[in-house]
């Protein structure tokens, strides 16, 4: 094995591990921070200046609270609780592409720790076992709201996953690769997914903010009915890491919906610019987008009031999915259209026996084609 | 022994170890929890054989969508040693006929298995999503538009079944 590959995708392991955990860190006080400013309060102000070292207070105080499981708890399955809920945030970020690839001492870097063949997928997938984290912990506390809140939690996520599921086929659909790294490159400059299908992207919000257990989809966690939810038995640093894979899954789904629907590290007039300079400004780019979302998320947490749990099942089944259905289906009516492939002799449509590479570039090239005709 | 038969039967072990558990363990929760570790390792095992799609597909449906609806019945129900319905004679007949028949299968998967040498496989694009996506519509084609009719006809019984009593929710 190339040992220089070993040692740069090791580091980029653990740069993305650092960020995503500090970024994780300091959302708890951007929070606080935004809901004070909506609230017209000051929020935090004591550690530190402007409260800046708040996160780090928080999380030493977790560490130094008793370790407590409750006398009839499932132990096992209670201290997986947390764990499961923490590796399932973090390792979404994967297969993020974090920007272009980086040039050092002759060496092509790329900045996404696996550039798999089946990104989208892989990110689908790890949204769909999530839940075991919540589900878990609820059951395994023996608490009667810790059930209530892990039957709420799944039943949530498995309704919601359907929409996003079908809005991130529409998104394969347009670019034609299911590999994020492909997905993120076709949208060079401003040729971004959301100006083709701003319906998609507002389903996708929409079930991403449901997966994420947020405001106003936090019916797993809603304190005036369940108490504390499923980390109601919860203390210590147990507890922490829920709340903390809480905000991990807000960063990595901020980073998903940016990539997938906002260009990722790409920006207008990124052509003026190669090379390292291009890396370093559109992995800030990307960053600058992910924190956006994040106060985006944010907002509408401190601005919209809780659903009622029939209404949240409401609008998953009967508004969003059929939705997202129809918006696949119009998209992929209008992609075969452009294609030619209702005529009798299909003007430049693949050949259907080949199953090689070029095949699949030149369906990537079509795409692009397809998308610079929708612009004109 | 090649590094990549180490692989294989490691993680053949696993998956035969994960899934022994899951009949073994006393707890019905643990035990679901053995069959979603027993599903990841299959989809370990897909990966081997380079078809990444149907190992991530594997994880989408049976760890993330049917084995939730599992735990999900599981933990209402709120099984314990207490409530374990009784097993009647019927029961133990057709749990004895389920079992033949399955022993009858595997005998016969197994009798015609030959002992061939494990080979690497990533060299070929086979497994990945187009040349998967090419066979299903073009060679199996049929089969595969008779089982997504057959998926139509179960969700419309479910409809049905539930729509049974007449709610009236707003």
């Amino acid at each position: 094995m190339d040992t220089g590959l070993l040692l740069e995708k090791t580091i980029l392991v653990l740069i993305v591990f650092a960020v995503t955990l500090f970024a994780a860190a300091y959302q708890t006080y951007m929070e606080r921070k935004v809901a004070a400013w909506m609230q017209d309060r000051v929020g935090p102000d004591r550690a530190g200046p402007f409260g800046i070292l708040q996160p780090i207070a928080d999380a030493g105080k977790l560490f130094f609270k008793e370790d407590f499981i409750p006398a009839n708890a499932d132990k096992w399955l209670f201290i997986m609780g947390p764990g499961i809920a923490m590796f399932t945030a973090a390792i979404t970020g994967a297969v993020i592409p974090w920007g272009p690839p980086l040039e050092i001492m002759g060496r092509t870097v790329s900045l996404q720790i696996a550039d798999i063949n089946i990104g989208v997928l892989f990110v689908m997938g790890i949204a769909s076992i999530g839940v075991y984290g919540i589900m878990i912990g609820g059951w395994a506390s023996n608490n009667k709201f810790s059930l209530f809140s892990a039957i709420r939690a799944s039943s949530q996520m498995i309704s919601y996953e359907l929409a996003m599921g079908v809005s991130v086929i529409t998104v394969v659909l347009m670019s034609g690769s299911l590999s994020l790294n492909e997905i993120v490159a076709q949208q060079h400059g401003m040729n971004w997914n959301v100006w083709y299908q701003p319906l998609c992207f507002l389903v996708f919000f929409i079930c991403s903010v449901a997966e994420c257990n947020r405001a106003p989809f936090d019916m797993a966690e809603c304190e005036s009915e369940l108490i504390g939810g499923y980390h109601t038995e919860y203390g210590s640093m147990k507890m922490g890491f829920y709340l903390f894979a809480e905000y991990v899954n807000l960063f990595v789904s901020s980073a998903i919906i940016a990539a997938l629907f906002f260009g990722g590290y790409n920006f207008p007039g990124m052509d003026n610019f190669s090379g390292n300079t291009l890396a370093i400004i559109g992995t800030l780019v990307f960053l600058f987008k992910i924190l956006f979302f994040i106060f985006v998320f944010m907002w509408i947490r401190w601005t919209l009031p809780r659903f009622r749990y029939d209404q949240l099942m409401h609008l998953g089944w009967k508004k969003l999915i059929p939705i997202s259905l129809i918006n696949l289906v119009i998209s992929a009516l209008v992609i075969a259209f452009s294609y030619g492939w209702f005529n009798s002799k299909p003007a430049n449509a693949v050949k259907s026996s080949e199953v090689e590479d070029v095949a699949v570039v030149s369906v990537a090239q079509q795409d692009n084609s397809f998308k610079t005709n929708f612009n004109n | 022994m090649s590094n990549l038969e180490i692989i294989t039967f490691a993680l053949g072990g696993l998956t035969i170890g994960s899934a022994l558990m899951v009949i073994l363990s006393q707890h019905p929760v643990r035990s679901v929890m053995y069959l979603i570790l027993t599903f990841f390792m299959i989809s370990a095992n897909y990966i081997l054989m380079n078809a990444q799609f149907i190992a991530i597909v594997n994880i989408i449906v049976y760890a993330g969508a049917i084995m939730v609806l599992l735990l999900f019945v599981l933990m209402l129900l709120n099984l314990s040693k207490d409530n374990e319905p009784k097993s009647t004679l019927s029961m133990k007949l057709a749990a004895i006929l389920a079992g033949g028949s399955l022993m009858t299968v595997l005998v016969a998967a197994v009798k015609d298995a030959v002992v061939a040498p494990i080979t690497e496989v990533s060299a070929n694009q086979q497994g990945l999503v187009e040349s998967l996506g090419q066979l299903l519509f073009t060679k199996y084609v049929l089969p595969f538009e008779i089982s997504s009719i057959l998926f139509i006809s179960a969700m419309v019984g479910a409809v049905l079944l539930a729509k049974r009593e007449k709610q009236i929710i707003d």
